[in-house]
């Protein structure tokens, strides 16, 4: 009788026991910036993500998901701290959601090390998509110089010759200028570097008129960006002096406060509101009926971020422990990116085009992006041939 | 050399936006001995005062009328409600106090107003630019900061230096026991200086609000160089303020205009933009220190 029991029961509790570990979800941690400055590509990441989840109720590839989601406030040290809790606590299987480059440095080396696989939906800091690449990194975006590089290569193309450089002083803005310098063949009329979160740029203008240069390109990121393009106007120097810039400036939390003194900015992007596919239609749409705003370039790289693990776990079976079968799925990158063309390099960073857009007030009065051109077609970061992988 | 003129009216301009801060701060430091890090929380409420009354109204006197009013409220209620009790202790425990009020105003601006900037624009009738310097046309609006310093200035002096309540400030910052026992109410005297500060950062805040974006913890910045201006004029004066706040705005304006420049006599164009760009952003903590080992007391020290 017991012997009969123990016949039953093993295979019963051995199938239980398979049964949880099938029900059991994907555990996926967001460390991101939803509080203080930039808190808006944070949020607008986390929204992207949540509405992939939404649209499969709750799920990611058919399998369901537990999405974690922990805010960084933008520090370092905080990021670090919610890397190892989700990690070595929560055992999570995968991570993605920061927004800074100085942040990813600081988290995404040591997880990706320990083994766990990181998804970054905005950060591509060189110094991972070269010889620091690792096959637990992914990056969904771009590399950072990417957009820079097609501004280059546009106002090359548009004949421009002599361009006035701005970026602020730390290592993305470097990269931010060396990226356009690789595209751009005409000459270079100045290059200021300004302090990080300077806010006054009177000097700089003022320097800039002095020089009365053909264009110029700047990477201002966040209320840097706002200040400059209302000083740049109130200069009048819109008038006589075309700006360049990449989507950072642009997007429709920064176009809100930066008012008319944005219009007809010319800007690079991987992504915009009016590309022609069907993914991106329906994901305007219902981001727009979602969260009742129009979602901006972040926001698409958060819902992409979400559909490439959808698309792996349905490769895999929703098995996210077999890391090699995975990793494997995740490159192939079996989706359709809102922004069209989209596929992984050897890095693990995306080939795809880098498009012109415009900033224009649409039919409902609303300052926002629309396409004017291609500045890159098929793009690969230059780091890329320095990864082994 | 137009470029060197511009440039100094630029500076002027960064100067008087810093003394309308610094005013303040002195004169609460110099009378209360209070370490006030708060005051950039009120340059913040004045900013989003008149970013929000502007967008109601349309009108940007309006939004600066309402940024005095609100500027000058909020540190009524501040001084009444909190840092009252501050006074009698030491410097640390008012840091830690006011460090937290910076952390509260910016929390109840993102509730009241959320994390995305607000948007300022330039009154229409200060759109534009000015030929001021012929051949070197300057931002209409940037001119009327300067003069608006001016008039501030002025009034301050007078204020101080020319009224009943000035002389008993003055007395107040030398002796405040003495002051007392000849039967003034110093601590409404107290009261009225804050909210006079706070008015102070609260127009300061109102000004740049169409130069910079209105932002949660847009004060914080402006607040280290507020401090460097009054360790340099030497903390309780007004004179010292408006000095070190000009001295400042001069110092850095031209060091960013002119450093990289200069660099490139010995260097190469990447190595001197980016050397020079450092060098630049620490240009006044050097004039801080070369002033302080010359006058420890800074420029003008209260008496």
């Amino acid at each position: 009788m017991v012997k009969h029991l123990k016949n039953t029961m093993v295979p019963l509790l051995l199938f239980g026991a398979a049964l949880a570990g099938a029900a059991e979800p994907v555990k996926i941690g967001m460390i991101t910036t939803l509080s203080g400055g930039g808190s808006s590509l944070g949020i607008d990441i986390r929204d992207g993500f949540q509405l992939a989840m939404n649209q499969e109720q709750g799920t990611l590839g058919g399998y369901p998901v537990e999405l974690l989601v922990e805010d960084d406030a933008r520090n370092p040290g905080t990021a670090k701290q919610i890397a190892t809790r989700l990690t070595k606590k929560e055992q999570v299987d995968l991570l993605t959601g920061i927004v800074w480059s100085n942040l990813a440095m600081a988290v995404v080396p040591s997880v990706t090390r320990s083994g766990t696989l990181y998804i970054s939906p905005n950060a591509g800091p060189s110094a991972l998509a070269g010889e620091g690449c690792s096959a637990n990194y992914f990056n969904v975006a771009w590399q950072n110089d990417n957009l820079h590089e097609a501004m280059g290569q546009y106002l090359t193309d548009k004949g421009f010759k002599n361009v006035y450089l701005l970026s602020p002083n730390y290592p993305a803005g470097k990269d931010a200028l060396t990226g356009f310098k690789r595209f751009f063949k005409g000459t270079i009329a100045g290059e200021v570097y300004t302090k990080l979160g300077q806010s006054d740029y009177a000097t700089e203008l003022a320097a800039l008129r002095a020089v009365n240069p053909d264009a110029v390109f700047f990477f201002l990121p966040g209320g840097m960006g706002i200040s400059f393009l209302k000083q740049y106007q109130q200069a009048g120097l819109n008038n006589s002096v075309p700006l360049f810039g990449p989507a950072f400036s642009f997007d429709q939390g920064i176009l809100k406060a930066t008012g008319d003194s944005a219009l007809g900015v010319v800007n690079s992007s991987q992504w915009s509101q009016d590309l022609d596919n069907a993914a991106n239609k329906q994901f305007v749409s219902d981001f727009h009926k979602t969260y009742n705003r129009l979602p901006s370039l972040y926001a698409s790289q958060g819902y992409d971020a979400a559909r490439l693990i959808a698309s792996a776990l349905k490769a895999t079976g929703g098995n996210i422990k077999d890391k090699e079968a995975f990793r494997a799925a995740l490159k192939r990158a079996e989706f359709e990116s809102v922004r069209g063309s989209f596929r992984f390099g050897n890095n693990q960073h995306p080939i795809q085009d880098i498009y012109i857009r415009e900033v224009y007030r649409n039919d409902a009065g609303e300052l926002t992006n629309r396409m004017i051109g291609v500045g890159l077609r098929e793009h690969q970061d230059a780091y890329a041939k320095l990864c082994t992988l | 050399m137009l470029l060197f003129l511009e440039q100094v009216l630029n500076g002027l301009q960064l100067g008087f936006m810093l003394f309308l801060m610094a005013a303040g701060l002195t004169l609460v430091f110099g009378i209360m001995g209070l370490i006030n890090l708060a005051h950039g929380s009120l340059y913040m409420v004045g900013a989003y005062g008149a970013a929000a009354v502007t967008g109601l109204s349309g009108s940007f006197l309006l939004g600066l009328a309402a940024a005095l009013l609100s500027a000058g409220l909020c540190g009524l209620l501040l001084e009444l409600v909190a840092l009252r009790r501050l006074y009698d202790r030491d410097h640390l425990d008012q840091v830690l106090a006011t460090f937290g009020l910076i952390l509260f105003f910016n929390e109840l601006t993102k509730i009241l107003f959320g994390p995305q900037p607000l948007y300022l624009n330039v009154p229409d009738w200060l759109q534009g630019t000015v030929e001021l310097i012929p051949g070197a046309p300057y931002p209409a609006y940037r001119l009327a900061v300067i003069g608006v310093g001016i008039l501030v200035a002025l009034g301050l002096f007078l204020l101080v230096n020319r009224s009943r309540l000035g002389m008993l400030i003055r007395a107040g910052a030398s002796n405040r026991e003495m002051v007392s026992a000849l039967g003034v109410n110093i601590g409404l005297l107290y009261t009225l200086v804050f909210g006079l500060g706070a008015m102070l950062a609260g127009l300061a805040g109102a000004l740049v609000g169409p130069l910079l974006s209105v932002e949660v913890g847009m004060g914080e910045g402006v607040l280290i160089l507020t401090f460097v201006v009054i360790v340099i004029g030497g903390i309780g004066s007004i004179k010292g303020a408006l000095v070190g706040a000009l001295l400042v705005g001069l110092v850095d304006t031209l060091g960013r205009a002119f450093l990289p420049g200069l660099l490139e006599w010995s260097l190469s164009t990447e190595a001197a933009s980016s050397l020079g760009a450092s060098l630049a952003s620490i240009a006044i903590y050097l004039l801080m220190a070369l002033i302080l080992v010359w006058r420890p007391q800074g420029l003008f020290p209260a008496q």
